[in-house]
């Protein structure tokens, strides 16, 4: 069948698209009207904060606290700073471990 | 049935009747209900689910906004198919037909005007996941030796890590900029958390495309070249979607 604006068969929806696909979407997007019935949007984002499942937009996710991309290294260059942070004291506890574990800087340390 | 209006979208009038067995958010088929030159496609819900207070308390139930999520999108789904909807946030709900009627009067400028810009044109989403590389998330498997294994050890760690952003960050980067050449208009989205996307890899990209339908086969091609072009990431696509992304800006 030709029309004149050409379809391609649906890819993702149902299938392919996956829940967070369509939350994105029905619950971020799309236009917003004040029904009758008043639900304000703060309680599907006060859902997300208990799941930590969706995500609003990034501004309204950062108001929100939900900030997961920032605090993974993978995602972002502050996150990847945190990261080396932890490291470093991650190290320096090593390294005072293993001074502990040597006698004779030990006795030097506490005889001064 | 009586009952409370949920509105799914807001659309020109269109020839072809709705598929019969498509069922709405609470069972009850969608139907269109025309007023000044436009039509809202809508369906009776229960007062029991659907009054502030009930709506409120299944809202925090991710089963229910799970059914009826999906239940929205399948009607805006369908709808695409037939027209170009404008689709409405998940939860618009009014007290009777008229409310609905008032609601249309109030935006009707507003729904012209974005009716006008997405006419014919449809919404693809496209996400780049990295593949994690199952040596480098795990831990050292054997203890470090010393001190400076250790260290080599993170090191490596760290750089394999490094590497794996700056090639993903570059892949996304360029495949965005050669996607919003092509198409109208285009959206970042935050990365999707795979704790509700039960998917694998790290999601570095997800971008939605606004396309028209016309031009939709040559951008899904394009796309498709690009799966498998650099080793690691992996190129997803979803859609046709009603232009959801593109839809929130009339004021």
């Amino acid at each position: 069948m030709t029309t004149p604006s050409r379809m391609p068969e649906p890819y993702g929806q149902g299938s392919g698209a996956n829940l967070a696909d369509i939350l994105e979407r029905v619950l971020d997007k799309g236009i917003v009207i004040a029904g009758d019935i008043r639900i304000n949007l703060l309680d599907i984002e006060l859902l997300t904060i208990k799941l930590r499942l969706i995500v609003a937009s990034v501004d309204k996710a950062k108001e929100m606290g939900i900030d997961w991309w920032e605090t993974d290294p993978a995602l972002s260059s502050r996150a990847r700073r945190d990261e080396l942070t932890r490291e470093n004291a991650e190290l320096r506890e090593r390294l005072a471990r293993l001074e502990e574990l040597e006698p004779g800087r030990a006795q030097k340390k506490e005889a001064p | 049935m009586t009952g409370l209006r949920y509105v799914y979208a807001v659309c020109r009038p269109f020839g072809t009747p709705l598929q019969s067995q498509l069922s709405g958010v609470a069972g009850d088929p969608p139907r269109a209900l025309t007023h000044h030159g436009l039509v809202a496609v809508v369906s009776h819900v229960p007062e029991r689910d659907f009054a502030e207070e009930p709506l409120r308390a299944h809202l925090e139930d991710l089963d229910w906004l799970t059914e009826t999520a999906r239940a929205h999108q399948g009607v805006i789904d369908a709808l695409t198919t037939v027209t170009t909807p404008l689709p409405l946030r998940l939860g618009t709900v009014f007290r009777d037909d008229s409310g609905v009627r008032t609601m249309m009067e109030a935006r009707e400028e507003d729904f012209r005007r974005t009716l006008d810009r997405l006419e014919g044109r449809v919404e693809w989403g496209v996400k780049v996941y990295a593949e994690s590389e199952p040596q480098e998330s795990a831990r050292p498997a054997q203890k470090a030796a010393s001190g400076r294994d250790y260290l080599r050890q993170r090191r490596m760690q760290t750089r394999s890590h490094e590497e794996m952003w700056q090639k993903a960050e570059s892949f996304s980067t360029r495949l965005h900029e050669k996607l919003s050449a092509f198409a109208e208009d285009s959206r970042l989205h935050p990365p999707q958390n795979p704790a509700l996307s039960k998917v694998s890899g790290r999601n570095v990209l997800n971008a939605a495309y606004l396309v028209p339908r016309a031009h939709s086969e040559e951008f899904v091609e394009m796309v498709d070249r690009t799966k498998g072009e650099v080793p690691g990431m992996r190129v997803e696509l979803t859609g046709p979607w009603a232009a959801y992304s593109f839809a929130g800006e009339t004021t």
